[in-house]
């Protein structure tokens, strides 16, 4: 019997929506494989009613420990105390950071191994095969895992399907002695939202701003592009704008910000790293302007415009005004 | 007195298609290469720490572990700042998937006894994120990614990260191992005559059977993660591409763009 137990990520009684796609998948999986999807959480304040709703996406337990939400070590030390219980062949993680972390650790202290940024799994001759795409999203490696397997998904790889609509588990209590380095971690201030509270989900059209826009003061070319266009237009960022302190985290898109699908993405000196990818290449129509031709954002984008956007930007927004008259 | 060891990689450079080798399954490590961008920045922070006196610093140990041609990579780092390094290369190590690679780098920094371990955030070929969490849990340290903002109040770290949820500030008690993200700091360049003394610098280079590493650990018999040769993707229609010649046919063109797909 093989089953898949799955890190649960919540945040202020809700379970985010990655580890609900993660779940979803591994009930799937662990039903071909002949076992059980099963869920932890670990956090001082995770109520029953949280914990136990993961049954609505095919999970048939689920674990709680009470530790320290937010930090890799305590999760380790629940994971390993709950893999010692039971049989499990595999861990997944949803799209985030803890995944990376708490992922690599678990892997080395129970002598498996890890994949990150999985986007796909099957199985194949009684084991689970991860699909990892390398180098840019420009190839795909399948992945084997002997002895326990560690999956850290991509977000949004994997879609929350509610296949028990309603239904709940039964939520178990385990007790972990926690490992020195868990006590050498302390969480002071979780999820702090800096700059103002923007709203990019909305919008139809989105001009994003990265690190080639050069200064907080220069959003305003993205500003007014998004005026010109009117409407449902908003401006939103990349990561490296956002930890400059030129735009809100709370219009960031990306891995550790939003997922958005406009009608229309237009970015203005956005590299296209995979972490901004995957929070944006839902976008019916992608428009990218990068001084630089090998950027990766023109592998993906529909129209790449190679050139210097302090030129072409503020010039595009004059012609739609014109345009619309 | 405090000891630093930062852990470097050597990668393929930026202007290198990088690809897989079809028969081995490995990266193709033929082209020019260079110290991971990433890890110039855990580099950086650690000279910081060293000149702002927050840490009474009196060594910082570049380690690597890779093939013979990673000597490079230790010798940007040196010219970057570090006092000294160490090349861990061996045929066993061929291979080794990140478990593996961060089981080799905790044994190196074993025998250095170090205070702090700095890395980068990502390797800018492999990119898992994960070697740092693993060389920490191998020596039973606490570890944190991603951090953007470090302060040293004695033996405590204040962190700081972007996280799924927003900002999130951590304190960390030392030893421990922290990977940084490319936010926290703007590498310096280095001078000439650092990098024309780089080459003096002590360079300790150590076989697996020299550091300890149990050769069963590591390589390929030792990985647990197993990769077989890479796939294309489906091919994706191309899109259009548009080079600046000239501002206004440029914009004229996108705006036809955009009105055919009704987008304005
Ligand atoms: C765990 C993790 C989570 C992450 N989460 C996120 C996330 O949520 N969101 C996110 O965005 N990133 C995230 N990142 C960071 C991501 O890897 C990239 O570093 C980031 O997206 C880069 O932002 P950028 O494109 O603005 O900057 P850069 O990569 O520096 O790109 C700037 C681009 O601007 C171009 N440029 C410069 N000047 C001009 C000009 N005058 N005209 C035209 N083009 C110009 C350059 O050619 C370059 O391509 C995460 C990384 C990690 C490791
Ligand atoms: C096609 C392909 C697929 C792969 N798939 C997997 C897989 O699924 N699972 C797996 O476990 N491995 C996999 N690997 C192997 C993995 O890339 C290597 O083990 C790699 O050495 C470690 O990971 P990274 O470079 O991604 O490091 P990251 O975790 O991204 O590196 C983070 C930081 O750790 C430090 N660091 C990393 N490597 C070294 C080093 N050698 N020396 C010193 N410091 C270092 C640096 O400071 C770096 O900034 C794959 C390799 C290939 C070619």
């Amino acid at each position: 019997m093989t089953n898949i137990l799955v890190y649960a990520l919540h945040h202020e009684g809700t379970v985010n929506k990655n580890s609900l796609g993660a779940i979803s998948t591994a009930a799937k999986l662990a039903s071909e494989l002949g076992g059980e999807a099963h869920a932890l959480f670990v956090g001082e304040d995770v109520s029953d009613a949280a914990a136990g709703s993961v049954g609505a996406y095919g999970a048939t337990k689920a674990f709680r420990v009470a530790a320290p939400a937010g930090v890799p070590q305590p999760i380790v030390d629940a994971l390993d105390a709950v893999l010692s219980q039971g049989e499990y062949g595999y861990v997944i993680f949803g799209g985030g950071l803890l995944g990376f972390e708490a992922g690599g650790a678990i892997a080395a202290r129970r002598g498996g191994g890890i994949g990150v940024e999985i986007t796909g799994l099957r199985v194949e001759g009684g084991e689970l095969v991860a699909e990892r795409p390398i180098l840019g999203d420009t190839q795909i490696s399948d992945i084997h895992f002997r002895g326990l397997g560690v999956i850290a998904a991509r977000l949004n790889a994997f879609e929350a399907v509610e296949s028990a609509a309603g239904s709940t588990v039964p939520v178990e209590d385990v007790t972990v002695t926690l490992s020195d380095a868990a006590g050498k971690v302390e969480i002071v201030t979780r999820g702090e939202q800096r700059g103002a509270d923007v709203n990019i989900e909305d919008a139809q059209v989105l001009i994003t701003g990265g690190r080639g826009l050069g200064s907080a003061e220069n959003f305003s070319v993205a500003d007014d592009l998004a005026a010109a266009f009117g409407g449902t237009a908003a401006v939103a960022a990349t990561r490296a704008a956002v930890d400059a302190g030129w735009f809100p985290y709370a219009g960031q898109i990306g891995q550790t910000g939003k997922t958005v699908a406009p009608k229309l993405y237009l970015g203005l000196g956005v590299s296209g790293a995979i972490q901004h990818k995957v929070g944006m290449q839902s976008s019916d129509a992608i428009v990218a302007i990068n001084k630089d031709s090998n950027a990766p954002i023109f592998e993906f984008a529909d129209l790449g415009v190679v050139g210097d956007l302090h030129a072409i930007a503020p010039a595009l927004a004059a012609a739609i005004k014109a345009k619309k008259g | 007195m405090t000891k630093i060891v930062v852990l470097v990689k050597e990668v393929p450079d930026a202007a290198v298609q990088k690809q897989v080798d079809p028969a081995t399954g490995l990266l193709d490590r033929s082209g020019e290469k260079t110290l991971n961008p990433f890890d110039t920045h855990a580099i950086e922070a650690a000279l910081q720490l060293k000149e702002s006196g927050a840490l009474e610093v009196d060594e910082v140990v570049a380690i690597t572990v890779g093939p013979s041609s990673a000597v490079k990579a230790l010798h940007k780092a040196v010219s970057l700042g570090a006092d000294r390094s160490i090349h861990l290369t061996d045929d066993a190590l061929v291979g080794s998937d990140v478990v593996a690679t961060g089981y080799a780098l905790a044994e190196l920094v074993k025998r250095e006894n170090p205070d702090l371990v700095l890395a980068g955030q990502q390797s800018d070929d492999g990119q898992s994120y994960a070697v740092g969490a693993v060389v920490a849990e191998n020596l039973g340290w606490p570890a944190l990614t991603q951090v953007i903002k470090l302060e040293v109040d004695g033996t405590t770290l204040t962190c700081e990260r972007q996280a799924e949820y927003g900002y999130d500030t951590v304190k960390v008690q030392l030893p421990a191992v922290i990977s940084v993200g490319d936010a926290i700091n703007e590498p310096r360049y280095p001078s000439l005559k650092a990098i024309m003394g780089a080459k003096k610098k002590p360079l300790e280079s150590l076989s697996v059977a020299d550091a300890g590493i149990d050769a069963g650990k590591v390589g390929k018999e030792g990985r647990k993660a197993v990769w077989t040769a890479a796939q294309q993707p489906p091919a994706k229609a191309a899109g259009m591409l548009i080079e600046d010649d000239d501002t206004a046919q440029t914009v004229e063109q996108i705006v036809t763009w955009l009105d055919e797909r009704k987008l304005i």
